[in-house]
């Protein structure tokens, strides 16, 4: 992107975030502009003749009429390079390590990635080739997880005339050069890309693989598969935030993108303390070394929360293009929406539901289909995932944010107050929330345990049968129900407790491999199905529940760590 | 920023609003001071900065104001509060003027009552526990330094007793500079004066800071009360190291203000008739708590809210509750039973209660035991409901220990007396005690190990 003549005008009225200023002739929509003698960064988002209306994604105190503004000529874009994992940043990808002082100070200026620091560059594609837009031509180890590989910017085309040997390089420095139209092009690990355009692929595919969370209830009963997205609805106290921040820690997704979009300053912070001590599942790294964090707190300028979500998707978007599986959280969507809101209302726009903006629902549609499971421009594999929480009000399930999400996402995570105020976390509702790709995951779930589908089955038709036999009980006292129904409640219980129910702080219990989801579930099932042949004998609820069998089946989450410990508590219940 | 002085004259008046010319020289959020015929001086907040015109909030109202009796005077800066030490002892309205009849403190600097950001990465992870002596916070609802925790209520309830019972025995001096912050924003008299009172008793009136806007003080004035507040708070926890609790009631009246300049603004209301910025301003006073990477003090919130109707999904304790670090609430039913302090358990939250307790902080089986409390008076209230319909008679038996259970557990475990300060041992002995009344099968949240070291010693001892 060249700069053209740049557009400079002043302010003439300060609104809150937004500001209206005079004298931008040729300013582009969403163009960036420097607004103030403090250069906070602004956005245009709405052009009348030569006034312009500026989002300002900094705080505007004191800022007054007749300072200048000035156009930066290009959109809202994030630098994309090595360099970047490992980094917290703020909604417009300012690191917030490398700022100096306590506070956010206002218009600040940062490098996203450090320009001097030089890369092992190792090059893959040599002079002559033909350079398709997204193509490989070398690659640094930006860390121990993350191979990072330089990419033929997407609008880059030609014959390849230079390429940098093996050798450190900063990412500022000519890895090659490409002819295209005539004209030399200088690439370097660098690129650049607007946040609000998706970056480009091959094409969508079918997605057939599980993101393995290490949480039971979503892994085995409502899965989300690469490349999928879900939207987790839940009101305070919920624990959205805690759900989050255990997949963020426990995905097998090869990068992982957390948005702390509009929610407390302490939550990064937890993230930034455990992320380096948490070990990945499968590398044994620090999960840091896969993790980016981006950071619009609560306090911190509502514009920026606008933006901040969009930096996210399109780093994530840049890893997929590598041929890794991506993973955004974002926490809160609804923040997000609430921002569009606020700035809605200071352009004094007409609003449509609860004075939400009538274009809430397309925004929240583009941003879920920016997930999804790629044949990058490259022809590899990759995936960028998307799970969203949203913060009703009121734990209002009919508002606007929740409803209009619901209609774009896949699966649906129902985090419901009941089971939060008994401390039954994840508090997720295995009856109302739901997955599309329970299904198209089958497959593949059948190869870690053939009757995988037949026991998930019971399990999920036992709590069913409790749902309906807890509201005879409820009028009736359970007296009135015979043995075998009793037994059921039973089952339902033990399945609460030593399954749904699941410790993010417990060292063992907070992350579960898929056998082991397998064989916990297994044996409540069997447990379940030896005590009904005793009843039918004559046995009764209250001895069945005496015997050890039935507490040690609900510790076992804690308890037992490997296969060998699960087939000799197998071999005990069959003995039962 | 300079502080040039200029002069202006007034355009509209609307409700608290008034629209002045202002020539494009005065900048959003800066300070106006209006004389009025008379000499009286009231300050107001520019909402709205255009060329020619701007929308100032008047914080004492424009009662009385022409638009031809007033001269406006334009400070040329945000609000400000002078800080300094000198701070501690004294008493304030709602917008930092001295009510104690002494001279306006010296200030070592002026800070603006917006305050900072503070960025996210130099925060330090709250996870000191503050013993409350109170077991039910400290027990199962942990407060932690640097946390902000509110009380959520209802008309006569006693959170204000509760509020300074916190205030009194968390800050026993432990050998560490400590110091109260209290805000009252739109409440009556007495409770100003209750906590006054309160303060005085346990000695910690020295130690504290007193900012008042009653019930009958101009409601604009609640907008700018919190913010000095912290603003005070603030520079006793990061410039002078102390730890600080901050008491805001009831933040209520603050969101009620918010709505009628909004209201008079013609914005447009998103839930019941509040702005759709509620969120982000509320976040803006309750996230200025914490602590500070390599700063010794801490800033802890304790807001009081009321919940109008005693509606939980009312905007104001909805979106508190969003942004802060858990809540407590207050239950009419306890309270008609004589419970003190009546706290719902089940409905409260402590977020940071996880890594301030446990080995080392407070003892091994604290969390162990929380749960346990939590999962066991879960399922007393299920069988209680159950009871309520069927008879206790109906009832299994199995089931009765734990309507047993739950008795004990509100008048044993939560009840105690407002002066009554138990340490953690206590609160977590009376814990297991009244476990006890459960069979050791149905402690399924507590390890082996917990229940042989502490368990078994509480059998022994309670056995006379």
């Amino acid at each position: 992107m060249r700069s053209e003549e740049v557009a400079k005008g002043k302010i003439i009225e300060v609104r809150g975030t937004v500001v209206k200023a005079s004298g931008l002739s040729g300013i582009k929509m969403n163009e960036m502009v420097r607004v103030g003698e403090l250069g906070l960064i602004g956005e245009v988002v709405r052009v009348e003749g030569d006034n312009a209306f500026i989002q300002v994604y900094e705080f505007t105190t004191a800022l007054k009429p007749f300072e200048p503004v000035i156009g930066l000529g290009e959109p809202l874009s994030v630098v994309l390079a090595p360099g970047l994992i490992g980094n917290i940043y703020d909604g417009l990808q300012r690191p917030l390590s490398t700022l100096e002082g306590f506070n956010v100070s206002r218009g600040y200026s940062a490098d996203p990635v450090n320009y001097s620091k030089k890369w092992r560059f190792v090059p893959s594609a040599k002079v002559g080739d033909d350079l398709a837009p997204g193509r490989k031509i070398g690659y640094v180890d930006e860390t121990t997880l993350i191979r990072h590989y330089v990419l033929a910017p997407p609008n880059v085309r030609g014959k390849l005339t230079y390429i940098a040997p093996e050798g450190d390089y900063t990412v500022l420095d000519k890895v090659a050069e490409v002819e295209m139209d005539g004209e030399r092009l200088e690439i370097s690990m660098m690129q650049k890309w607007p946040v609000r355009l998706p970056r480009p692929f091959n094409e969508r595919l079918q997605a057939s693989e599980p993101l393995i969370t290490g949480q039971r209830i979503i892994d085995t009963f409502f899965p989300i598969a690469k490349g999928g997205s879900v939207a987790v609805p839940g009101g305070f106290g919920t624990g959205k935030t805690v759900l989050l921040h255990q997949i963020a820690s426990w995905a097998n997704s090869r990068v992982v993108i957390y948005v702390g979009c509009g929610e407390r300053g302490n939550e990064m912070v937890e993230l930034l303390k455990t992320f380096p001590q948490l070990k990945d599942p499968i590398s044994g790294r620090p999960v840091m070394e896969k993790s980016i964090m981006i950071a619009n707190t609560s306090n911190m300028p509502v514009a920026a929360r606008e933006a901040s979500v969009y930096v996210g998707v399109t780093l994530a978007e840049y890893y997929r293009d590598m041929g890794y599986d991506a993973l955004l959280l974002a926490d809160s969507t609804s923040r997000w929406a609430e921002a569009l809101r606020e700035i809605s209302g200071r352009l004094e726009e007409i609003p449509a539901e609860e004075g939400y903006p009538s274009y809430l629902a397309s925004r929240i549609a583009a941003f879920y289909e920016r997930a999804g499971y790629v044949r990058t421009l490259s022809g590899e594999l990759g995936s960028v995932s998307i799970i969203g929480a949203v913060s009703p009000p009121g734990g209002d399930f009919t508002e606007p944010v929740t409803t209009h999400t619901l209609r774009y996402v896949k699966a649906f995570w129902l985090l419901d107050p009941n089971l939060a105020y008994s401390r039954h976390y994840p508090a997720v509702n295995w009856i109302t929330s739901y997955s599309i790709y329970s299904r198209e995951l089958e497959g593949w779930w059948s190869r870690v345990a053939e009757d995988f589908k037949s026991v998930k089955g019971k399990a999920m038709d036992i709590l069913v049968k409790e749902e309906e036999l807890r509201n005879i009980v409820r009028l009736l006292g359970p007296d009135v129900l015979p043995e075998e129904q009793k037994m059921t409640l039973e089952a339902a219980t033990m399945i609460r407790e030593g399954f749904l129910k699941q410790s993010a702080y417990h060292e063992v219990d907070r992350y579960s491999p898929p056998e082991i989801q397998y064989y916990l579930l297994k044996l409540i099932i069997m447990f379940y199905e030896r005590a009904l042949d005793k009843i039918k004998k004559g046995s009764k609820v209250d001895e069945i529940r005496s015997n050890p069998l039935y507490l040690r089946i609900i510790r076992a989450k804690y308890e037992i760590k490997d296969k060998d410990g699960f087939d000799a508590l197998i071999k005990e219940v069959e003995a039962m | 920023m300079s502080g040039s002085v200029s002069y202006s004259s007034v355009v509209g008046i609307r409700g608290p609003l008034m629209i002045i010319r202002s020539d494009g020289r005065l900048g959003y959020e800066e300070l106006v001071e209006i004389e009025v015929a008379g000499g009286e001086r009231r300050l107001g907040r520019v909402l709205q900065a255009g060329s020619e015109l701007a929308v100032i909030e008047v914080f004492e109202g424009t009662q009385g104001i022409a638009t031809n009796n007033v001269k406006v005077k334009f400070i040329g800066k945000p609000l400000e509060l002078p800080v300094s030490n000198e701070l501690l002892g004294r008493v304030f309205d709602g917008l930092g003027r001295p009510l104690d009849g002494m001279p306006e403190p010296v200030g070592k600097e002026e800070w603006d009552i917006n305050g900072l950001v503070l960025n996210p990465y130099k925060r330090e992870y709250p996870d000191e526990f503050i013993q409350t002596g109170v077991s039910v916070i400290d027990g199962m609802l942990s407060l932690i330094r640097g946390q902000k925790l509110p009380i959520f209520s209802g008309s006569g309830l006693p959170h204000d007793a509760m509020a300074a019972q916190i205030a009194r025995q968390s800050t026993i001096a432990r050998g560490e500079e400590f110091a109260v912050v209290f805000a009252a924003i739109g409440v009556p008299a007495d409770t100003a004066m209750f906590f006054r009172g309160e303060l005085e008793r346990s000695g910690a009136l020295r130690r504290s800071v007193l900012f008042l806007n009653l019930a009958e003080d101009p409601a604009v004035e609640r907008i700018v009360t919190p913010r000095v507040a912290l603003t005070a708070a603030e520079y006793l926890a990061f410039e002078e190291g102390m730890h600080v609790l901050a008491i805001l009631t009831d933040m209520t009246n603050y969101g009620e203000a918010l709505r009628e300049i909004s209201i008079l603004r013609d914005e447009v209301p998103s839930r019941r008739g509040y702005p759709g910025y509620l969120y982000t301003d509320l976040a803006t006073i309750f996230e200025r708590s914490g602590r500070i990477t390599g700063k010794k003090g801490s800033l802890t919130q304790l807001p009081i809210l009321s919940m109008p109707a005693d509606d939980i999904t009312h905007p104001i304790p909805d979106l508190t509750a969003y942004i802060t670090e858990g809540q407590i609430v207050l239950s009419k039913d306890l309270y008609h039973k004589g419970v003190y302090p009546p706290v719902n358990v089940l409905m409260s939250l402590s977020r940071l209660m996880k890594d301030g307790v446990g080995k080392g902080k407070t003892r091994q089986d604290h969390k162990e035991v929380s749960d346990q409390l939590y999962n066991s008076y879960a399922k007393a209230m299920e069988v209680r409901a159950l009871a309520e319909i069927v008879g206790e008679e109906g009832v299994p038996e199995s089931s009765k220990k734990y309507l047993a259970f739950a008795e004990r557990f509100e008048r044993e475990f939560i009840n105690q007396g407002q002066y009554e300060n138990r340490d953690i041992e206590t609160t977590l002995n009376i814990a297991w005690d009244v476990l006890s009344t459960l069979p050791e099968s149905e402690l399924v949240n507590i390890s082996e190990e917990n229940k042989r070291l502490f368990m078994k010693g509480i059998k022994a001892e309670a056995k006379p």
